[in-house]
């Protein structure tokens, strides 16, 4: 018996330890020396999703600038991200959210979990992007999920590239195409309210009976559809991909130049520019935020010119201010596109489970 | 006792109860009626199904394929024996992600079975038997080769002698001395491929699902948390008849034995019948384990310019064109390290004291506790990871943001392994010893260190390398919690993997090159830290 007790007291003592060690090793940032004591917390933290990126110097002009230090908390992709915010709601790690994008917003206004600030620099917006207008959600970038073809590939056929939702279904484009599961991943999501936005709430999934009797393959992310499935992206080519055709992004093709090695003069890859799905992302202050004035601070660098001229090359994605300008890599090898398809946050909120399944019958099974 | 307890009760049995009952609470009361309606969806009944018959289907697999493997690294003796040791395991820390390359390149369109027979194996069920016995291989390896090489083998030769032939000697002597941790090991081969994720996803493409896929899909994308609750306790309810199952043939198999130190069983194999079975299983291994390992490999020095080392520098640098991180990815490694490091001693003096709190009480309530050791490996990381969001949220512990979290959720799914590995082993020491041990005036602790120690020595080993392995390739709990300017080795293939661009693809195989060498090398110096030095093994 006295045995038990005395490797328990020496086992404790070393997961203590350990604790305290660790707590050591964490950086001097995660305990905002004096928080409790002094008027203003010096630390605002930023939560979002794995993708969220930012050039170092960027990020510290803003610390010395503002006088406040920055922590950045990534937690899963952006669905997950968005509903950890909403388990939390009321406590939450951090002091701004950013992420929210306008498939998921209508869940994340309904479950009360920002308060409205109006950003410094709002006026500079653009307002087709500004969805709330009691300013509960700041629009900080937008990007477009379109269909990416492999240039090579249809240059070697002779055959034109299809331009638009209505191509893909035509024969001379049968099982050239792969798609994201609209299930799980956001791309995948993406595509399908292309269609929704396109064909009605009604005909999309017509639509879909036509891909799908046109040889769509669809595969689980977009790891796989471009990095295994594509034969135009890098990964692709290594992996024999043979579907010219991936639903990604329109950013896509700069991000080939950029990471090619060495660094190709034109974009291996182009954007059919006909079936693009819009995606606006936002941030916005947390209820029950720590750091109020620090939160507001952020969403206003958020969408300072600084913030948005970084923004494209960090994480692939548009400005959404007037007057930010596009790097050189984005309008020389980047689309424009004019007229994307576009889904109202209520209507997706209100159908979105709904459509999901009646496309998982349709397409998946 | 207390401590596994405590830990388990805090880091596990809190969090997970909340998130379910807050699925299954809401303003009007208690939900059970959604036990029923969420139950009778066809669309559930077909995961329920399919969720279970590839479990099966896999662990059967992995036995027959592991099991050859088990004996000969147990029995035979044969160079480069450690080495290959290690490199079975390192599937398991792979992230699937980059499993899912490998494999399709092996079994998918213009793969080596495509060109080589035609045979395609991707969107089949086939590719996630395979997988799953890839990634499987080591735990039958080296739970049941770990006690079989230390089972005298004079015993069975004893038996011989008295008249029994070969096969009766082994079914009579060795097989119910095996029996416990053949049980033991299948059981942990069943609960990962029944709570299968990432393989799932990979091969089987959307067509098939999982309960754990559905598990992920209701809390992570559609927030609907009463059918994740209803989920959680099918799996649950599962896990726990697979544990009641498995403690009484335990319990009915169990006997001291007499263990010996392994390096005297081992030997250079002797004629034609084991030349084969040697021959064999290292074929088996070439082909399974080492060929697709080999493919990433190749990939990581697949250049455009030819094969080199451009993308492994490209790793140094922070800022490459853009930059995915905030630090450059290979100081990755020390963060997974560091991590791996941390959650190993968590695990191993939780489970260790567990294990031996087992040992020595029996009892229902014990029995229980033993039961409950096992369910992490069961349940869905996010179910934890969300139940980590709603309970330790109040100071003294509101962990959500610190990095012991990452440590504290990879040594919930290392600490049974701990207790796998050790209970038989400690259960099998004969308590004899022990008493004889006490009658010559030896106080229980001295007894324990003299007696207890040394036997358990090797395993306690076997299960660090094995909870430090789990840490090291933990990729669901880590990527909602660690933070961007640590990222682990795994969560960092994952970021580079999820953008476009040769150089961040290349970085990406790199990366997982690096993980499994980190994993190999690692695991030889756990082996080499072996007390006993004379043994043959070196």
């Amino acid at each position: 018996m006295s045995t038990t007790k005395k490797i328990a007291g020496a086992a404790l003592a070393a997961a203590l330890g350990v604790t305290t060690l660790s707590a050591c090793g964490g950086d001097a940032k995660d305990k905002p020396a004096g928080t409790s004591d002094a008027p203003k917390s010096k630390t605002v933290t930023l939560v979002s999703h794995d993708s969220f990126n930012v050039t170092e110097a960027v990020l510290k002009e803003f610390e010395q600038q503002s006088g406040y230090s920055v922590k950045v908390l990534k937690s899963g992709d952006a669905g997950a991200a968005l509903n950890q915010e909403i388990l939390t709601k009321g406590s939450p790690r951090g002091d701004v959210f950013f992420g929210v994008d306008n498939t998921l917003l209508s869940r994340a206004l309904d479950n009360g979990i920002f308060t409205p600030y109006e950003a410094k620099g709002l006026a500079d917006v653009k307002p087709e992007y500004v969805l709330d207008k009691e300013h509960r959600v700041t629009p900080i970038d937008s990007g477009d999920i379109c269909v990416n073809y492999d240039k090579a590939y249809f240059a070697d056929k002779k055959i034109a590239p299809p331009q638009t939702l209505d191509d893909l279904t035509k024969p001379e484009y049968k099982n050239l195409l792969v798609v994201e599961n609209a299930a799980t991943s956001s791309p995948g999501l993406g595509f399908m309210l292309a269609s929704v936005g396109k064909y009605g709430e009604e005909g999309w999934k017509d639509y879909w009976s036509k891909l799908k009797a046109n040889g769509v393959e669809v595969v689980d992310g977009w790891e796989q559809a471009y990095n295994e499935r594509f034969s135009g992206s890098a990964g692709g080519k290594k992996a024999k991909g043979d579907r010219p055709l991936v639903v990604s992004y329109a950013s896509s093709p700069p991000v080939e130049v950029l990471y090619g090695e060495p660094q190709p003069a034109e974009a291996p890859t182009g954007v059919a520019t006909g079936t693009c799905f819009r995606q606006i992302e936002f941030a916005g202050l947390l209820k029950g935020a720590k750091n109020e004035e620090g939160g507001k601070a952020l969403v206003d660098f958020l969408i300072s010119k600084k913030f948005q001229e970084d923004m494209p090359l960090q994480m692939f994605v548009n400005p959404v201010t007037k007057d930010a300008a596009l790097p050189e890599l984005f309008t020389k090898h980047g689309v424009v596109v004019e007229k994307p398809e576009n889904v109202t946050p209520e209507t997706i909120a209100k159908n979105r489970e709904q459509w999901v399944k009646a496309w998982t019958a349709l397409v998946v099974k | 006792m207390a401590v596994p307890l405590v830990f388990f009760g805090l880091f596990f049995a809190y969090p997970v109860a909340a998130i379910v009952g807050r699925g299954l609470k809401t303003d009007t009361g208690w939900q059970f009626g959604r036990i029923g309606e969420v139950l009778s969806r066809p669309d559930i009944a077909d995961v329920l199904w399919f969720t279970t018959w590839q479990a099966l289907a896999s662990t059967v697999l992995t036995l027959l394929i592991a099991l050859p493997g088990a004996y000969v690294f147990a029995r035979f003796e044969f160079p480069g024996k450690q080495l290959l040791r290690a490199v079975v395991t390192v599937p398991f820390v792979l992230p699937t992600v980059v499993v899912g390359t490998a494999f399709l390149a092996l079994l998918g369109r213009g793969g080596l079975l495509d060109e080589t027979a035609g045979v395609r194996l991707d969107t089949t069920v086939w590719a996630i038997l395979l997988a799953h016995v890839f990634f499987n291989y080591a735990v039958i390896v080296r739970t049941v080769g770990g006690l079989w090489a230390q089972l005298d083998p004079r015993q069975e030769e004893a038996a011989r002698v008295l008249g029994a032939g070969r096969f009766a000697a082994w079914r009579r002597v060795t097989l119910p001395a095996l029996a416990p941790a053949v049980a033991a090991a299948s059981l942990m081969v069943f609960l990962f491929t029944f709570s299968s994720f990432g393989v799932v996803l990979i091969l089987g493409g959307p067509a098939y699902s999982t309960l754990e896929v559905e598990v992920y899909r209701q809390t992570a994308q559609l927030l609907d948390l009463s059918t994740a609750a209803v989920l959680t306790m099918v799996q649950f309810a599962a896990i726990g008849a697979i544990l009641a199952l498995h403690a009484w043939t335990v319990r009915r198999r169990e006997t001291a034995l007499r263990l010996v130190d392994p390096g005297r069983t081992a030997h250079r194999p002797r004629g034609w019948a084991q030349r084969t079975l040697l021959g064999g299983v290292l074929l088996t291994i070439g082909l399974l384990i080492v060929a697709p390992l080999a493919v990433l490999v190749e990939r990581s020095f697949d250049t455009p310019g030819g094969y080199g080392i451009g993308f492994y520098r490209a790793l140094q640098d922070a800022g490459a064109g853009g930059g995915t991180f905030l630090v450059p990815p290979l100081e990755a490694i020390w963060n997974s390290l560091q991590y791996a490091l941390a959650a190993t001693a968590i695990a191993l003096v939780i489970g260790g004291l567990a294990a031996a709190a087992l040992t020595r009480r029996g009892g229902r309530f014990v029995r229980g506790f033993d039961a409950m050791l096992m369910l992490p490996l069961g349940v869905s990381a996010v179910t934890v990871g969300f139940g980590f969001l709603i309970t330790l949220d109040e100071p003294p512990l509101d962990l959500r943001t610190s990095w012991i979290l990452v440590p504290l959720a990879q040594a919930l799914v290392g600490v049974p392994f701990v207790v796998r590995t050790m209970l038989p082993v400690l259960r099998a020491v004969d308590g004899r010893l022990r008493e004889a041990a006490a009658v010559l005036g030896a106080s229980p602790l001295r007894a324990w260190r003299e007696v207890d120690l040394p036997l358990v020595r090797r395993a306690l080993l076997i299960a660090a390398g094995f909870a430090f392995a789990v840490s090291l390739g933990e990729f669901g709990a880590t990527v909602f919690i660690a933070r961007p300017d640590q990222p682990t080795l795994p969560v960092a293939v994952a970021r580079l993997l999820g953008r476009a661009g040769e150089l961040n693809y290349g970085q990406a195989m790199a990366l997982s090159t690096i993980l499994m060498l980190v994993c190999a090398v690692s695991l030889l110096v756990l082996e080499r830290l072996r007390p006993d030095k004379t043994s043959g093994e070196f």
